[in-house]
């Protein structure tokens, strides 16, 4: 192997790169975003998703006459099934790139995620790569979430606390 | 004007998340097991649920409403069956969810060719 690289330009010799430096370089590269445009993007993004959601929880309560919190599950997985299509078509990948957290925040980016790893994970056969990577990302809000929900049913054993007034 | 709210409340969630990806440089992991954890928190303190009435899917979509629903499960049947219910409980409402995104991501898995 050559000591150095052979592209034009290339100050830095590659064997003796320090992380340092090569913290800097690549700073330097990485494409400039501000975190303003980024939050408006995230914004209008995952508005939208909600407008999304607000539209088909409206049409189940219109059209099958259910309540708010009846219409809430199938609307979740109406808004599932069209976030792992537009994944396996490859178009909530490049939204994704756009809009950030505008995608990731709201329920489709976690059937996104485990959309992805399912996909990603197909060659290594469905037991070992599908079965055992779809929770790769979504694995840690499932922990957390149910963890936490855990504790907060605890506390709310414990005080006496009558639980959630029923709808 | 539900739909005004949904779309408001709804972005400023992503903001929220956008804001600690950026600024406070956390992996998405971490944002949103963050989300999930500070939803359980505020449905505990029945805070979700009249925010969900305000602002319909706006707080309903983002998953933050994932960490109060596990927390909804959980307190009703804590009410209706005792303390077994904090556990059995817990997957009770967002079940379907979880179950849709898992059965059809695995149909997605079986019909599409995986692209480089």
């Amino acid at each position: 192997m050559p000591a150095s690289t052979k592209s034009k330009g290339a100050k830095f010799n590659l064997d003796t790169l320090t992380h340092q430096e090569y913290k800097s370089i690549a700073q330097k590269h990485e494409p400039k975003r501000s975190t303003f445009k980024n939050c408006v993007l995230a914004f209008l993004i995952g508005g939208g998703i909600c407008l999304l959601g607000e539209a088909i929880q409206r049409g189940f309560m219109s059209w099958f006459g259910m309540s708010v919190t009846e219409a809430g599950s199938p609307t979740v997985a109406v808004l599932i099934i069209i976030s792992v299509i537009l994944t396996s078509i490859g178009v909530y990948d490049k939204i994704a790139q756009v809009a950030g957290a505008g995608t990731a925040v709201p329920v489709t980016g976690f059937a996104n995620s485990m959309c992805s790893a399912a996909l990603e994970h197909k060659s290594e056969g469905y037991v070992l790569g599908v079965g055992g990577n779809m929770f790769k990302l979504a694995g840690s809000v499932i922990v957390f979430g149910t963890v936490a929900a855990f504790f907060v049913g605890l506390v709310y054993a414990i005080l006496g606390l009558d639980g959630v007034q029923q709808p | 004007m539900q739909f005004f709210w949904a779309f408001v409340i709804g972005g400023l969630i992503c903001v929220i998340g956008q804001i600690m990806l950026d600024v406070f440089k956390l992996t998405p992991a971490h944002t949103m097991s963050t989300l999930v954890v500070a939803g359980a928190v505020a449905e505990g303190f029945g805070l979700y649920d009249p925010l969900v009435e305000f602002a319909g899917a706006g707080a309903s979509v983002p998953i933050t409403s994932f960490g109060s629903s596990l927390v909804h499960g959980a307190l009703s049947e804590l009410e209706r069956d005792g303390w077994i219910g904090i556990v059995t409980g817990i997957f009770e409402v967002t079940s379907a969810g979880i179950s849709a995104a898992i059965i059809f991501s695995f149909l997605a898995a079986l019909l599409v060719r995986p692209r480089g």
